[in-house]
């Protein structure tokens, strides 16, 4: 099954960066293009079943289906410091909303490797790639409950 | 939160507020060193002439699971500007988690002019102090380090193992769900790098976060601290103890702690912590 297209291009675009700091740079900016779950998908508290597992932090994640049947996803991030999972939603929420269920249901959580390097802690990338997961779990879920 | 001279630590001198930082950024003898977990933080912004300091290409060797060796640290400290003299006060997020990680491995070399500013990074921000883009760059510096010394602050397996049939203290300082090995079986986690679940028998559980102000990231007090360590966790300053948590970060926080801030004599970290301890082949463990 192949990766989303978007997420392909997002990476690859990424990946054309090879300087660690012109890459650091980019993802800053992208973190700066976060926009929080807005108030018709979800209010605080957001409780228990959007949070992230092993994401420290605190990320959430939300879904909103679109007419065609797949999904939008929106995300929330408590930490005023968690500046990498910001980066990550708004790639994972531009590449991945919209896109096949079966498609986002297969997105392997290394890619957050490709994304940052392997020069991250194990916490921090125990947290991102909870991110990956929840999104493709997320995706999963709505593929089988529509026989997809 | 009250003065730190007020609150009843050890060592109150290896603390310095954030007022004190902003009164000296431009002090020749002072090195501001911000040290984070997420890599993104020091380039989006950070103290006005900080340097970064970062734990995976600063601080570890490249190829074996150990810590940078004595010309790697002459080089590191050369890069920064740091001679023998400079006070270098470590800051960053996640309540100085990585600062007194920083901190703890410069004292394997014996860079003791050492501080940690009190509430981290957070606190800075908090305080609506200046950041900065602007990397800056000071003259390269004469450095001689001293060999590296994991004799009296660090400890290794076979160590713990002495220390375990000694009956002598241990604290593991990670979460409660990964002190009981509950963690480990929740099949939604990514793979925490370690075979086994649970902990080193006979350590306390204290997690290191507990010695924080969550609402500030300062330090509690000294009696706070008392409370927790000695009075919940059973421990006392004459006591050989070793901390450890799942890659020895953390509890270099727990280790700062003891030795600066109650003023125990004898701490040392066992940095292969549970990703060693949890894949050995027939050691003890408890759950």
């Amino acid at each position: 099954m192949a990766v989303p297209e978007k997420l392909t291009d997002t990476l690859e675009t990424l990946e054309m960066v090879p300087d660690r700091n012109e890459r650091i740079q980019l993802l800053i900016d992208l973190a700066g293009r976060f926009e929080e779950v807005p108030p018709r998908i979800a209010r605080r508290p957001f409780g228990e079943e959007p949070r992230v597992p092993a994401c420290e932090s605190e990320a959430f994640v939300f879904t909103e289906e679109r007419p065609d049947g797949t999904l939008d996803f929106h995300f929330a991030v408590e930490n005023p410091q968690g500046i990498s999972a910001k980066a990550m939603a708004v790639i994972l929420g531009d590449a991945l909303s919209g896109a096949p269920l079966a498609q986002v249901a297969q997105v392997p959580t290394d890619v957050v490797y490709r994304v940052f390097g392997r020069e991250l802690s194990m916490g921090k990338s125990m947290g991102l790639m909870g991110m990956v997961g929840m999104v493709s779990a997320m995706a999963k879920q709505r593929a089988e409950g529509k026989g997809v | 939160m009250s003065n730190i001279e007020s609150r009843g630590y050890a060592r109150p001198e290896v603390l310095v507020s954030t007022d004190w930082v902003a009164s000296h950024l431009q002090d020749p003898s002072i090195r501001i060193i911000e040290s984070n977990e997420d890599p993104l933080l020091y380039p989006s912004g950070h103290i006005p002439g900080a340097v970064e300091v970062d734990w995976t290409r600063d601080l570890n060797d490249p190829l074996r699971r150990d810590y940078l060796g004595r010309e790697g640290f002459e080089a590191l400290m050369r890069r920064i500007g740091v001679t023998k003299d400079t006070t270098v006060v470590f800051y960053g997020d996640r309540n100085n988690w990585w600062a007194t990680y920083a901190y703890w491995v410069f004292q394997l070399f014996g860079h003791d002019k050492a501080k940690v500013m009190d509430g981290g990074r957070i606190k800075w921000e908090k305080e609506g102090r200046p950041l900065t883009r602007d990397v800056p760059s000071y003259p390269a510096s004469e450095y001689r380090a001293s060999e590296r010394d994991d004799t009296k602050i660090r400890a290794f397996r076979d160590q713990v193992l002495e220390h375990l049939k000694s009956r002598k203290p241990l604290v593991d300082v990670r979460s409660p769900d990964e002190y009981t090995g509950k963690k480990l079986h929740m099949p939604e986690y990514p793979n925490e790098g370690a075979l086994r679940g649970g902990h080193i028998p006979g350590a306390a559980s204290v997690p290191w976060a507990k010695a924080i102000n969550p609402d500030d990231g300062t330090f509690k007090t000294g009696d706070e601290l008392r409370s927790l360590y000695e009075n919940d966790a059973k421990i006392k300053p004459g006591d050989d103890v070793i901390v450890y948590c799942r890659i020895g970060e953390r509890s270099s926080h727990t280790w700062f702690v003891l030795t600066n801030l109650l003023g125990f004599d004898k701490v040392r970290n066992y940095d292969g912590s549970w990703t060693e301890w949890g894949n050995l082949v027939g050691v003890p463990i408890e759950r």
